[in-house]
């Protein structure tokens, strides 16, 4: 049966309150999700304090500001700081976000950051997406061609390359996939929005022949099926794409290929 | 503990190859319903409060009743396979296929209960 509290051992406490840097008077009041496998200790949410005086405005900034200068044993993930390495998605104010690219001033009240949901937290911030990646390898993200390779290159038009905008730009975030309710229960057996998201980006690229077998794996009451168009997805993608609609465009292949 | 690769684990026992069949006849059955239920409400509505004998009367014809059939045999197919969508989504296990049993006996009884209740009046 679905579980609709958290574990015993996942209940979240109340944390340290770090002390305010002295001399600044321009604070934000940060609530941020800790917990560590070591000390077997459940996870907390310890408050931080930081100047906005001399911080920049995303919340990566800050949280950058709050490891480099109040507790560098905060973890999380960040790399490219612009979007489009995925890193540093986490529940930002309780949406899925990207912290590189959520301003601050977009929220009211205290700022509060919880790692992304429903997924094992490695440490603090970092959820183990091992299984979400295992699942995008399933859907043979790659191209898959019978004919022989052509000496130069597969050629594709203007057109068919516009099919594949509002796909390719998706970065593996995973705020879609852990912000879909049907992930949250079943997320052992369906897909999620990413994983189809990118299946329908190799199922409508003109040059892939393997359009047959792509659908036949996902024809599955759950690694398809579970997708109720509740469009969590839509609404939290960071990248401002549309999985519930290319999941929407699988199914009309799939009646297209019986009726 | 398993000692499985991950790509085993997301794979699982592979496709069932099929579901496409279920999504395409809640389709079927939702647009039916679209048009049978008003029709159907506008039809019994009017019956609340009559008299046996009108009742009997209305039932009796062949628009009345047939409406009434379809409505019945449609929306609780329409409703065990929603059902069934839910469960798959909020039960696991062995329950799991024990409440889609259960599930689908109720809707088929509700079913055939209407049914039979029609054609008592109507026949």
């Amino acid at each position: 049966m679905v579980e609709f509290t958290l574990p015993k051992n996942s209940k979240i406490t109340k944390g340290k309150v770090w002390p305010k840097a002295e001399g600044a008077t321009n604070f934000r009041k940060f609530q941020i999700y800790r917990w560590q496998e070591e000390g077997g200790k459940n996870p907390s949410l310890d408050t931080y304090f930081v100047d906005m005086d001399t911080c920049g405005p995303m919340v990566l900034d800050a949280l950058i500001k709050i490891k480099n200068e109040i507790d560098p044993t905060l973890s999380f993930r960040r790399s490219c700081r612009e979007g489009i390495c995925g890193s540093c998605a986490m529940n930002i104010d309780g949406i899925n976000t990207l912290a590189c690219i959520y301003g601050m001033d977009d929220i009211k009240g205290d700022v509060k950051i919880y790692p992304l949901p429903h997924l094992p937290v490695v440490r603090d911030l970092i959820p183990d997406l091992t299984h979400f990646y295992a699942q995008h390898a399933s859907i043979m993200p790659w191209l898959e061609t019978k004919t022989n390779r052509p000496a130069k290159e597969w050629k594709q038009s203007i057109d068919d390359r516009g099919k594949l905008d509002g796909l390719y730009e998706c970065v593996m975030c995973a705020c879609c996939s852990t912000s879909c309710p049907s992930y949250w229960w079943n997320g052992d057996r369906y897909l999620g929005p990413a994983a189809l998201l990118h299946a329908y980006r190799w199922i409508i690229d003109s040059r892939d022949e393997a359009t047959g077998e792509r659908l036949d794996e996902l024809e599955d009451p759950f690694k398809l099926y579970r997708c109720h168009t509740i469009m969590n997805c839509a609404k939290t993608c960071p990248k401002g794409l549309n999985p519930a609609k290319a999941i929407a465009e699988i199914k009309k292949m799939m009646v297209e290929r019986v009726v | 503990m398993a000692f499985m690769t991950d790509r085993k684990r997301a794979n699982g026992m592979g496709s069932a190859k099929e579901g496409t069949h279920h999504f395409w006849s809640m389709t079927v059955s939702s647009i039916a319903l679209a048009i049978l239920m008003p029709l159907f409400i506008f039809n019994f509505g009017p019956m609340l409060d009559e008299s046996y004998a009108d009742v009997q009367a209305h039932f009796a014809r062949p628009y009345p009743a047939i409406l009434t059939g379809l409505t019945l045999i449609v929306a609780f197919t329409h409703f065990k396979m929603g059902a069934q969508t839910m469960i798959e989504d909020y039960v696991k296990g062995g329950a799991r296929k024990i409440t889609i049993i259960a599930v689908s006996l109720l809707s088929y009884a509700a079913m055939a209960t209407g049914l039979f209740a029609l054609a008592s009046i109507a026949l």
